[in-house]
């Protein structure tokens, strides 16, 4: 269990009586570029709120480097009206805020780009080291922790450099085209000093070209940092080319996983995609 | 864009400029003088606008409970530092409490106080009121302010705060440079707290919650901490008004006194501290002072001018607000801050100007 980055067990994420995750077994090892892929509405996004801390499963336990990070099971109202299976399995609650998981080594991206917008393309970078501090109100204040500012400032630099946006480091973050704004995104993120990156769509309202350019970027970013990265993505060209496993979703419940190419000729994959295989059947 | 030296020998200039200003203003006034009280309640409402700032245009906290941290640092300051001997006559109605007959405390220590109470009320609001988001918040500060500002005035506590009488005799620094020294102290470590790791993080939490959260920064620890010093400052800057007035009662620092601050936040930019300190010197200014004129009746020849009579001052006041926010969208200074290249850069546009003007005019 201990070679998972990422292992999510049984979650059940339900909404009043609406399941939009419904048994979710899904497992990241080290170095892997995992992609989770969907129709509209299969609930992918819901799973990574999940596991980043935004929605405590309603049932279920996700595991993060071996240790159990979340964990929940249905209690109060959801009680009488859980749908789903695993019941009773889990008994306790964990449901550490979304800041805690990224402490633990977890960041993520958005599906619609949430950079702070009122600053600027360095200052978004070095506003997530904030939580690799170790200076406290006080030595921050009067400055006594020159020392860390300036490294913090310095790895800001050499993160820009890396990521190709050192020339617009003094820019507003809003005022960078499009795949920019992507790639500062990953680059805050990557800010965090995670183990494990969440992308969600980063490819969303791109075109051919920077799609092409974002893909090259992913496996930089694997290699150089030695990542583990989870994504969601739409375009079917990014998904197999980068892909090491892939997961399909439909109306939350997981229908397929396995290899890029395994997922290719899956015809239940291709039914969900394409929505044949309903009529044939009534 | 001007050289980081050339800019330093600027700020170095400026700042000799106030303090030749305030020194000479010092030296050369009586103590009547209107430069004077422009001056120092300017400075007084810098503080109390830098602080509300912090919460409000850092961190994005629509708080306005500015006015009962006023009254706690006010009401605290005064306790602790009137005159034993003068006790006695203070409260000649209800009585002293015993506690307090014997208790007086130096004038620092005492400031020093009245911004810890604050602070320590605004911890314990903080917990639960902290949760709610925008007009909520601004509500629920809304409803501790007045709180606040009725126990005071309420008659169990009648032999601390005497009552709805209050409290006068409240001693002031001897010098006429001591509420400058208080503000440039507190206002400079305001300014540290938001150019360090921590002003960037409440700056995140102001420009996305969802992200900031993401990137890891625990938005409940960072908003009580902004809304703490916010409040601390807060009380710092009501003892200061405690003591430039010497009298208090609980309807000295009503809501009014929290919109007034808003006002001069808005106008000098939400998120920009030497707005704020521009703003409030402005406003004060016409308030107390440019606009005075308007209060009494004049004459021309001899016709006398309408409208003019005690009041319609406040009237322009109003109408020359409308038209400042009208006009600035974001307030004199937006989310910036003062600095030379945007002067240079305006007064080269300037010239420029002026002269593709004359180049027209020659042809």
């Amino acid at each position: 269990m201990s070679e998972n980055v990422l292992k999510v067990e049984n979650a059940t994420m339900q909404f009043g009586g609406v399941v939009a995750v419904d048994n979710l077994n899904l497992e990241v090892n080290e170095g892997e570029i995992v992609s989770l892929i969907g129709p509209n509405g299969a609930g992918k996004t819901t799973a990574f709120n999940v596991i980043t801390g935004v929605y405590a499963p309603t049932n279920g336990r996700v595991y993060f480097n071996g240790a159990c990070i979340v964990e929940n099971f249905p209690h109060g109202k959801m009680k009488k009206l859980y749908q789903g299976e695993h019941l009773g399995e889990y008994t306790s609650v964990k449901e550490p805020t979304p800041d805690k998981i990224t402490q633990m080594g977890m960041a993520r991206t958005f599906q619609n780009i949430r950079l702070w917008k009122s600053q600027t393309v360095m200052d978004n970078v070095l506003m997530a080291k904030h939580m690799r501090r170790s200076s406290n109100l006080f030595s921050a204040t009067f400055r006594l922790n020159k020392r860390e500012e300036e490294k913090q400032r310095e790895e800001t630099l050499d993160l820009l450099r890396i990521v190709g946006l050192e020339d617009v480091k003094d820019d507003l973050s809003t005022s960078l085209p499009y795949g920019k704004q992507r790639r500062l995104e990953i680059a805050r993120a990557l800010a965090t000093e995670p183990k494990l990156l969440l992308l969600d769509e980063p490819a969303a309202g791109m075109n051919p070209q920077e799609t092409i350019e974002l893909t090259e970027f992913i496996g930089e970013i694997r290699s150089k940092f030695h990542m583990t990265v989870l994504l969601i993505e739409h375009h079917m060209d990014l998904v197999m080319d980068i892909s090491d496993r892939i997961y399909v979703l439909d109306f939350g419940k997981l229908i397929a996983s396995g290899v890029p190419a395994e997922i290719q000729n899956n015809e239940r994959v291709i039914g969900a995609y394409l929505g044949v295989a309903d009529d044939a059947e009534d | 864009m001007l050289q980081k030296k050339t800019k330093n020998i600027c700020t170095a200039a400026a700042l000799v400029l106030l303090a030749v200003v305030i020194v000479c203003v010092g030296q050369f006034t009586s103590s009547t003088s209107m430069l004077r009280t422009v001056l120092q309640l300017g400075a007084i409402y810098a503080l109390l606008a830098v602080s509300m700032n912090l919460c409000n245009g850092f961190t994005g906290l629509f708080s306005l409970g500015q006015a009962g941290f006023m009254t706690l640092g006010a009401y605290t300051y005064a306790i602790l530092t009137i005159p034993v001997e003068s006790r006695a006559g203070v409260y000649y109605l209800y009585g002293v409490a015993g506690w307090l007959e014997k208790l007086e405390l130096p004038i620092p220590v005492a400031l020093l106080v009245a911004g810890l109470v604050a602070a320590l009320f605004a911890f314990l609001i903080g917990l639960p009121v902290l949760r709610l988001k925008s007009d909520y918040l601004a509500i629920a500060t809304l409803g501790f302010a007045e709180v606040v500002r009725i126990v005071t005035a309420s008659s169990p506590l009648n032999r601390v705060t005497n009552g709805s009488l209050g409290l006068t005799m409240i001693p002031g620094f001897s010098s006429y440079y001591g509420i400058f020294a208080v503000v440039i102290l507190c206002i400079a470590i305001i300014v540290l707290l938001i150019n360090s790791t921590y002003g960037r993080a409440f700056k995140a939490i102001r420009d996305d919650e969802i992200a900031a959260e993401a990137m890891g920064i625990n938005l409940s620890q960072h908003k009580q901490m902004s809304f703490v010093i916010s409040s601390f400052f807060a009380a710092i800057g009501g003892a200061l008004m405690a003591m430039y007035m010497g009298a208090i009662s609980s309807t000295t620092f009503t809501i009014a006194v929290t919109y007034f601050i808003l006002l001069i936040v808005v106008i000098g930019g939400m998120g920009s501290v030497t707005g704020s300190v521009i703003s409030a010197l402005l406003v004060i200014a016409s308030r107390e002072w440019w606009l005075r004129f308007l209060d009494q009746p004049m004459f021309i020849g001899s016709f006398k001018v309408p409208l003019l009579k005690t009041g319609f001052r406040m009237v322009v006041f109003s109408v020359i607000l409308m038209v400042v926010v009208l006009l600035f969208r974001k307030g004199i200074m937006g989310e910036r801050e003062f600095n030379w290249d945007g002067i240079y850069s305006f007064f080269k546009r300037l010239f420029s100007k002026k002269k593709s003007g004359k180049g027209v005019q020659a042809k």
